[in-house]
């Protein structure tokens, strides 16, 4: 998997969880609760997906780094590679 | 027999459009069932009937906006006759008709109802098909009653540009209810509130280390253990749990825990979770998921409309630092929970850093007073100390 796929996976789960948000509206550097709005009840339900779709079980403590799809794609490319 | 009516589902709710019947008559029904869906200010509410018997007839048309309390369809209790058949079976007489009709001796109903209004259609697929200069007479309806539903229209509509989103007219229409609800609080209740800043270092702690051990799905959310704490003072100061209406307050027995919800794009909803004092802990996370959800899908149930004996509402975990609520009518109190801060704090002598949170009580003074206030906080600080026990 490269970034582009994790970049693109990362946001098609990211709108499944909040559909009023486009896609292609989101920049690289948008803070998902800051920018995005997206509340703690989101976050987990964005993770859980995640979990369920790539098998990447992200710890609590790692949350701050999948704050931006740029960071996501970082963290779940290196995750995937482990 | 009974006449199943058009529920009021909230303090500032005067009437709602009839958008799905989902029992047909002939249908047997008990206590708690789905039975239609009504359009609201706040969106589609699932309506559950309350009593159990056979649908004898459905007496309003789909579509139509009706007010509170219009006949919806008529109830057979088990065993007993059906009432005679209207003479002329236009809606607004049958239904007229069936509340007056003697219920002894009546001969059987007739076989089948004249349909004597336009096409039915759901609201939706009203304005789709308008939209797309469709005519609702060519659709063959796949709904109840052959009603043309909104995915009939889809089918043979062009693709819209966007995703559907939530009309801006919708988005005025809650604003207005929000509005009505407030500014009803506001007139009649003498709301008085207190604030009280509580360490929730432990609880977080203790919920870290919970969470460490578990996938994303197991995990429970810091508001969780701030609900069920609310939900258990509730349960001890019963002048903050219940409702207040002609007859003066009235505590309730089970504590139906009301949660604000903020709608994406805009709005607030507040539907309750039933008896959640009772709820464990991953219960009660379930209930939130469910019901946040739902409430983001416009689909909630009537009597989580009603139910709310206390709200509570979250600023979430990032956001200003307390919020001084304004109470949901006919409730009698409303928590708000601030954003949780890491600041300096006292403990044993010693400057440390820890997280607080500001919890603000809105009470209502015809109700409780000061010291029942305190108490209700006191109690959510005592058992936000001891997060295993909750």
């Amino acid at each position: 998997m490269t970034q582009d796929d994790a970049r693109a996976i990362f946001l098609e789960e990211l709108v499944k969880v909040a559909p009023d948000l486009d896609a292609e509206d989101i920049a690289a550097e948008d803070h998902i609760q800051d920018d995005l709005e997206l509340d703690s009840m989101d976050v987990l339900n964005l993770v859980a997906a995640l979990h369920a779709r790539l098998g990447v079980d992200i710890p609590e403590a790692d949350y701050v780094q999948i704050a931006t799809p740029a960071l996501a794609a970082a963290y779940l490319n290196g995750r995937m590679a482990a | 027999m009974g006449v199943f009516q058009m529920p009021s589902l909230g303090a500032d709710m005067e009437d709602g459009t009839l958008v799905e019947w989902l029992v047909a008559p002939g249908d047997d029904v008990k206590r708690g069932d789905i039975v239609a869906v009504v359009e609201t200010q706040k969106g589609a509410i699932e309506i559950e009937i309350f009593e159990a018997g056979i649908v004898q007839s459905l007496d309003a048309e789909l579509g139509a906006r009706l007010p509170v309390g219009a006949p919806l369809a008529t109830i057979l209790a088990e065993g007993e006759a059906p009432p005679p058949a209207p003479a002329a079976p236009t809606d607004e007489a049958e239904a007229e008709r069936h509340e007056i009709a003697p219920t002894a001796t009546a001969p059987p109903p007739p076989e089948t109802r004249t349909i004597t209004f336009g096409i039915a259609a759901s609201p939706a697929a009203r304005r789709r098909a308008a939209e797309a200069h469709i005519e609702l007479a060519g659709l063959a309806g796949s709904g109840p009653g052959g009603a043309v539903m909104l995915r009939d229209v889809e089918g043979i509509a062009p693709a819209q540009d966007s995703p559907a989103r939530k009309p801006s007219d919708a988005m005025a229409e809650m604003r207005k209810a929000i509005a009505a609800a407030m500014q009803r609080s506001k007139r009649e209740i003498p709301h008085f509130q207190l604030s009280q800043s509580v360490d929730i270092q432990t609880a977080s702690d203790w919920l870290s280390a919970r969470n460490a051990d578990l996938p994303p799905a197991e995990r429970i959310l810091l508001g969780t253990l701030f609900l069920k704490a609310a939900a258990l003072a509730a349960a001890k100061v019963k002048e903050m749990n219940g409702h207040y209406g002609d007859d003066g307050f009235i505590p309730a027995r089970a504590v139906n825990l009301g949660v604000a919800v903020a709608l994406r794009g805009g709005g607030l909803i507040a539907p309750a979770i039933p008896q959640a004092d009772g709820l464990s802990l991953p219960d009660l996370m379930a209930a939130m998921k469910d019901l946040v959800a739902r409430a983001r899908a416009m689909r909630l149930r009537s009597s989580e409309m009603t139910s709310g004996t206390l709200t509570v509402s979250s600023l979430g975990e990032k956001g200003a630092d307390a919020m001084a609520g304004i109470i949901f009518p006919p409730q009698v109190a409303l928590l708000a929970i601030g954003a949780p801060k890491l600041r300096p704090w006292v403990v044993d002598g010693e400057v440390v850093p820890r997280l607080l949170a500001t919890f603000t009580l809105s009470a209502d003074h015809r109700v409780s007073d000061g010291r029942q206030a305190n108490r209700f906080l006191a109690e959510i600080d005592a058992q936000l100390q001891k997060p295993e026990a909750l």
